[in-house]
């Protein structure tokens, strides 16, 4: 779905991504990547968004209960990206955080996920990230991007 | 800016149907007026469109044996992938040979130079920090990354193609030895496909290359075999030849197996080769050092401008390299060899690879986001049924030319016929509306529509 406000150059789209669909896992991601190319954001914005809205993606797809969503705010200066879901929750942001730790399945780990790298990576490639969870509840994290 | 392209529309051939729109991989043909219109900022030379165009409408323009003849010396570039086309049992000598009665004087092998390129890759994967690394060999996933992915510019291994280098070597060579001006000597790339023509035509990272023509195999391959199965040719050796793993670049894997790289993937197929570059943006490709990409299902060998089925070819050129590598180079090769590799000035490129994006719909990033908005809504609004009709590749291809100003949503068949269906509607309204001249009065115009609606549901 997409909503803009014409007074202003701003473009908010909405992805659904649902939960343990590995064969379509990516395709929010590569929407996303596609969307950034045509405005025109500069590449290494583009590098740095293309991997960590992959990760978010595949958290979805892994760690989530019901699936969650994706959206996408972008103006000429900045890129927003929300990532949402209603559960689990993740019970220590601050462990979830640490390279290398994962509490993905040993099926899902076979699958070649699971490293433990994705909410690092996030990390890493945004230039704002913040991360809201309630056990039992679900998911916020918000990442900025600075269109440099 | 224009580029070269060899691949090109045989208009009275073309009957506009999908199938090319369809195929390729960068988004690069629309129908328009009934014919297929290629794009030449997003075309790659991959050959695609000429596979699958049922009618033929697509050629490929390359040279032809009579242009050999502009020139006092003239070499044959043999493509590895040759080697395999004829029937089993020919050696790449034979090959050679019947290249040398054909009227060539002198033959160099590009296999040779395979085996250049893969020394030079060894140490540029050794070196470098980026990972993966991307071969350079293939022109038209080169191209597909400079129109799709340029942010992997920096991954392609910065070594020219083992074609441009064999030029080099060629041209020096026979110079000296003839005692001729460069210019008057000829170097021609026999090809299997329409990428390398273009990177001969126009290359990617040099102002000039040093290949003179490029011959596609299919050309010269009747030639060729009429030589070959008719006479009993003597063997005749190459200028320069390569080793069996430098035949073994004609193949998808070849490569790799050449450079001997730890840690590395193969691919071919540019539908697949886009998925892998796709995923190594989203940095999936964890632990790969280096990627043997081509375009061509099978490789080289499954150029379009070859011959023989690929998955023939594709094992003949296993076997051919695997019988070449019994046989040892001697000392004289060997120290030839080791003073090509010293020559750093074979390997580089002139300048760096730019990238060729396409996607942007506006300079102006403002004018680029209010210009995607309305995009995203035109998508929303169509069948999304991807049928083509309209002469662009998908649905979303079509709203994309919309904001362009190339197309109008009106081209889709399906809002068409929507637009129809409501002016018919209007206009069976105004059929049915007596004026009150005519003595019918608002109410009795409204008691014959209804009535003729119910006679029509009669009907």
């Amino acid at each position: 779905m997409t909503v803009t406000n014409p007074a202003e150059s701003r473009l908010c789209e909405t992805f659904v991504v649902a939960s343990r669909d590995f064969a379509s896992a990516g395709a929010a991601s590569s929407k996303i990547k596609r969307i950034l190319q045509q405005i025109g954001a500069d590449p290494d914005t583009i590098r740095r968004i293309a991997v960590s809205s992959y990760e978010a993606e595949m958290n979805l797809v892994i760690h989530t209960d019901n699936g969650g969503q994706m959206i996408l705010d972008v103006g000429p200066d900045f890129v927003v990206i929300v990532v949402e879901d209603h559960g689990p929750g993740i019970a220590d942001i601050e462990l979830a955080m640490q390279p290398g730790f994962s509490t993905a399945s040993d099926e899902v780990r076979e699958m070649g996920f699971g490293a433990g790298m994705g909410l690092p990576n996030m990390q890493a490639c945004a230039d704002e990230m913040e991360i809201k969870s309630k056990s039992g509840a679900g998911t916020t994290v918000r990442m900025i991007f600075f269109n440099r | 800016m224009g580029f070269f392209h060899s691949v090109h529309l045989i208009e009275d051939k073309c009957k506009g149907c999908v199938n090319c729109i369809k195929r390729c991989p960068t988004e690069a043909i629309r129908v328009r007026d009934g014919k297929a219109d290629i794009l030449e900022i997003r075309c790659i030379d991959c050959g695609e469109c000429v596979r699958i165009c049922p009618n033929k409408a697509k050629g490929v323009l390359a040279d032809n044996l009579d242009a050999i003849r502009d020139y006092r010396y003239v070499i044959a570039l043999p493509a590895p992938a040759i080697y395999s086309q004829f029937r089993e049992g020919t050696s790449p000598e034979k090959a050679i040979s019947a290249l040398f009665m054909l009227g060539f004087d002198d033959v160099f092998d590009v296999a040779y130079a395979a085996d250049l390129v893969a020394a030079k890759t060894r140490k540029i994967i050794q070196n470098s920090k980026i990972r993966p690394l991307i071969s350079s060999a293939c022109p038209a996933v080169v191209r597909l990354i400079q129109v799709r992915f340029p942010n992997l510019l920096d991954h392609i291994a910065q070594v020219e193609t083992p074609m441009e280098i064999a030029g080099r070597l060629v041209k020096q060579e026979a110079a000296r030895k003839t005692g001729l001006r460069e210019d008057e000597i000829g170097a021609f790339f026999l090809s299997p496909c329409p990428g390398k023509v273009s990177a001969v035509k126009e290359p990617t990272a040099l102002e000039k290359g040093s290949v003179d023509g490029a011959i596609p195999i299919s050309v010269i391959y009747p030639r060729l075999h009429e030589i070959i199965s008719r006479m009993d040719i003597p063997d005749r050796k190459p200028m320069r030849q390569g080793s069996g793993p430098g035949i073994g670049w004609g193949r998808a894997g070849g490569e790799n197996l050449s450079i001997g790289a730890d840690k590395h993937l193969a691919v071919d197929g540019i539908h697949n080769v886009s998925d892998i570059l796709e995923d190594i943006e989203r940095g999936k490709l964890v632990g790969i050092s280096y990627i043997e990409a081509q375009a061509c299902v099978g490789g080289c060998v499954g150029g379009v401008l070859t011959v023989e089925n690929p998955f023939i070819t594709r094992r003949r050129q296993r076997m051919l390299a695997s019988e070449t590598d019994r046989q040892e180079m001697d000392s004289e090769q060997i120290t030839q060899m080791r003073a090509d590799l010293a020559n750093d000035r074979l390997y580089c490129f002139n300048w760096p690879i730019y990238p060729r994006p396409t996607l942007k719909l506006d300079d102006d990033m403002s004018v680029a986001i209010k210009k995607l908005a309305e995009l995203e809504k035109i998508v929303e609004d169509l069948p999304g049924l991807d049928c083509g009709s309209c002469g662009a590749p998908n649905c979303r291809a079509l709203a994309e030319d919309v904001v362009r100003g190339l197309a109008s949503d009106m081209d889709c068949v399906f809002k068409l016929r929507e637009r129809v269906q409501l002016l018919a509607e209007e206009l069976l309204q105004a059929a049915a509306a007596v004026p009150p001249s005519m003595g019918a009065g608002r109410k009795s115009a409204e008691q014959n529509a209804t009535s003729t609606d119910k006679e029509g549901t009669k009907l």
